[in-house]
């Protein structure tokens, strides 16, 4: 017994030896984003790169709620867990400034990887820093922004197209304009819809990490908000508190009250989906990322689902930029292999295909190929939408300036505190704090 | 220690170890033993308790940021210190907290005393209620959380079907979570209901505590029941009362998980207790010296009420 027992502790041994040293002999790279839909494509993907390369990818996908605060803890603690990161756009002042990522201008120039391959909003949001500057700290990996689901097959209603024509004087059609969007909001607005009652609209209202700054940004910048003066920067006085910003910010109040589901105090992408999946909303503000996946929705997808970018106001066209690079982390033992998957990822083939089964490429090649607006029912406004994007703040402070947004917005659309222009007097307050801090004024 | 020609402790341990062990035990005195024993906890509490704390401290009276290894450390004297204490958005999460904390307290020790009062009596099923009564407090405040944001759901969650149902109203004319009136009444109530048992269970042990023939003896005196437990259970139990607010309020003081899931301290800043803030300041913002200071404000807060509620309850119990 005891000789039997030594055998097979010594074959276990064995076993286990062999095991290790196979494991150690074949690298895994860690790529590190948020858990959604897009992220589940990349797998599908990444099992191309893995088949190529014989490098094994594992993923550490973590909630949009806490993606931000598990990822940056990663980074700030010179993590050696993610060896590529798809990191926010905001992130990308930070991780360079603080070497979080690797400069990857020399490995574009040495694959010949050109940025204006890229489209322009991607690389100027996702890639670098400083802004505006050839420096470059990431590869746009997916190009995301806020664009509008809604209900077609509502809208196609012949008694809800009379009566809507009848009270407002124009057709039941995707807005085109703001003040359209909350005549349609306030139509919809408990109406009983096939025996069920509905809402309006469903717009960002989270109040915990970026919720309500990503939704009321888009209403913001189409009434004249601005982050600073152009000429000036930093400087925020009468740009950020503009006769037009205070307008905005009552518009997005207005639409909040008049328009949105009981409930919807907290929410944002999850919320929106589950709130136009279950046939609770005739119009939905989201990322774009997610309108793949509602296409394909056997409830609410395909012929009864339709698609249409940001309105305007007057002229003014804009939508808040969503969206991330792939970067490697400088604390990463894998290096090159992980250079060796940005360099795959860029590959035009592998972009198309990163199109195909859900992502979002930000490759001009794949977006503005002839069959792109055919593609997919979304794929038009997606392309307008990046004609007219702007993004949050990227600067290292961009956390500090986040929650102070977060903050006086949710006061003063949620919690009814003060007025639009005492909160947006606050966010100039409170942003000029943060750049004194930084010794940026 | 007088040799009486008993081996101390140290020889006798060193009889029964190995002579490598035994050799540079043997001769110690009991108290070089008790330390030797008791020296992994103190340095254990020393290297997560203690040295944390002086850090702390220390980083407090600097600039220091988390996120930014690389900027220099400069010293800023008292000014996080100043700067905290006149912040007018940060006496607003500690209103939000003393709010917390007084309106749990109360609801929870007169709720927890009485179903204590209640379950101590004898009665069929009394086994089973006991246990069901004390199901809330086993669960996770990430759980409890989780599922109280449906029960308050508007449209569809159990608790506005139920008030619906009672008053009349339509279940989703209200909301407990998005209203700045309600809001801090939601989270009141789901730690009332997770943590009332805990203060049950406490409540529960000092009546069991209280001794029959002191009954027995007011029973014989005629005292009516009324009278006994103004006389008798009350003062008996009330060490124990007040060692049940001492730990909720401890507690409460420093909650953030479940707030944090139910509200994410909204709408607003409504319900933004002190710890939500803290964690902003320390884990988003990376304000690491200004959100020392502040965790150095809430600890000598809380210390210095607790010592004072210590000095109280021992008078209680020396009565």
């Amino acid at each position: 017994m005891r000789k039997f027992l030594a055998v097979s502790a010594f074959a276990i041994a064995a076993a286990a030896g062999i095991a290790a040293s196979s494991a150690a002999s074949a690298t895994t790279l860690t790529l590190c984003w948020a858990a959604w839909d897009p992220a589940n494509a990349l797998v599908e993907l990444s099992k191309d790169f893995t088949a190529k390369s014989g490098i094994d990818m594992k993923f550490e996908f973590v909630p949009w709620t806490n993606y931000a605060d598990r990822f940056l803890n990663e980074l700030n603690s010179h993590s050696k867990l993610c060896d590529l990161i798809i990191g926010d756009s905001q992130w990308v002042g930070g991780s360079a400034e603080n070497g979080h990522y690797v400069k990857l201008n020399d490995f574009f120039d040495k694959e010949g990887i050109k940025m204006s391959d890229f489209v322009d909003a991607t690389v100027v949001g996702y890639s670098e820093w400083p802004k505006n500057s050839p420096n470059y700290w990431a590869l746009p990996a997916m190009a995301d922004a806020v664009g509008w689901t809604y209900r077609k097959d509502w809208f196609s209603k012949p008694e809800l197209q009379a009566e809507f024509k009848q009270k407002y004087g124009h057709d039941l059609a995707p807005p085109k304009t703001y003040e359209e969007l909350m005549q349609i909001g306030k139509f919809f607005q408990g109406r009983n819809v096939d025996g069920k009652t509905v809402y309006g609209a469903y717009i960002f209202t989270e109040r915990g990490s970026e919720g309500i700054t990503m939704g009321v940004t888009n209403v913001l910048y189409d009434y004249g908000f601005e982050y600073d003066n152009p000429k000036k920067p930093y400087q925020m006085e009468g740009f950020v508190n503009s006769d037009g910003a205070v307008k905005g910010l009552e518009f997005y109040k207005e639409l909040y009250k008049c328009c949105t589901a009981p409930g919807m105090t907290n929410a944002y992408m999850t919320e929106g989906l589950d709130a136009f999946k279950s046939g609770q909303v005739a119009m939905q503000m989201n990322w774009f990322a997610f309108f793949p996946g509602l296409f394909k929705d056997p409830n609410v997808g395909g012929d009864k689902i339709g698609f249409f970018p940001n309105p305007a106001v007057g002229k003014t066209q804009f939508s808040q930029l969503g969206g991330q690079g792939i970067s490697v982390v400088s604390y990463s033992e894998h290096r090159a292999e992980a250079l060796q998957y940005i360099k795959w990822f860029a590959n035009p083939a592998v972009q198309q295909k990163w199109w195909d089964i859900g992502g979002y490429s930000a490759l001009k090649a794949v977006v503005e190929a002839p069959g792109f607006p055919k593609s997919a029912p979304f794929a038009p406004d997606f392309l307008k939408t990046m004609g007219f994007v702007k993004d949050f703040w990227a600067e290292p402070s961009y956390a500090q300036l986040l929650l102070a947004m977060q903050k006086r917005v949710h006061d003063y659309v949620v919690a009814d505190k003060g007025t639009a222009k005492e909160a947006l007097d606050l966010i100039v307050k409170d942003w000029t704090k943060v750049f004194k801090d930084d010794g940026k004024i | 220690m007088a040799d009486l020609g008993v081996p101390n402790l140290a020889d006798r341990l060193a009889a029964a170890t190995p002579e490598t062990i035994a050799k540079p035990i043997r001769g110690l005195s009991d108290r070089a033993l008790a330390w030797l024993f008791i020296a992994p906890s103190i340095v254990l509490l020393l290297a997560i308790n203690i040295f944390p704390l002086i850090w702390t401290i220390y980083l407090s009276f600097t600039n220091y940021r988390a996120n930014r290894p690389n900027a220099p450390i400069k010293g800023v004297g008292i000014d996080n210190y100043v700067s905290i204490l006149t912040d007018a958005d940060v006496w607003q999460p500690m209103q939000a907290t003393a709010h917390f904390v007084l309106w749990t307290i109360l609801i929870e020790t007169v709720l927890g005393f009485g179903l204590a009062f209640l379950i101590d009596r004898k009665f069929r099923g009394h086994g089973l209620w006991t246990t069901i009564i004390l199901i809330p407090m086993m669960l996770s405040p990430a759980v409890v959380g989780n599922f109280w944001k449906f029960i308050y759901q508007p449209q569809t969650g159990l608790f506005n079907y139920l008030i619906g149902m009672l008053t009349g109203q339509s279940a989703s004319s209200f909301e407990m979570i998005g209203s700045v009136r309600l809001a801090p009444w939601s989270i009141i109530i789901v730690d009332v209901w997770m943590w009332t048992p805990y203060v049950v269970l406490i409540c529960l042990a000092g009546l069991r505590s209280i001794p029959d023939y002191i009954y027995e003896a007011a029973e014989v005196d005629r005292a009516s029941k009324w009278r006994q437990f103004w006389t008798i259970t009350l003062p008996m139990a009330l060490p124990f009362i007040m060692l049940a607010v001492l730990f909720r309020g401890i507690e409460n003081f420093k909650m953030f998980d479940m707030v944090n899931l139910l509200t994410s301290g909204g709408p607003g800043s409504t319900t933004e207790v002190a710890s939500i803030t803290l964690k902003r300041e320390a884990f988003e913002s990376w304000r690491t010296g200004y959100s020392s200071a502040f965790a150095i404000i809430l600890f000598v807060t809380v210390f210095g009420l607790a010592n004072i509620y210590v000095k109280a309850l021992n008078q209680v119990k020396s009565r």
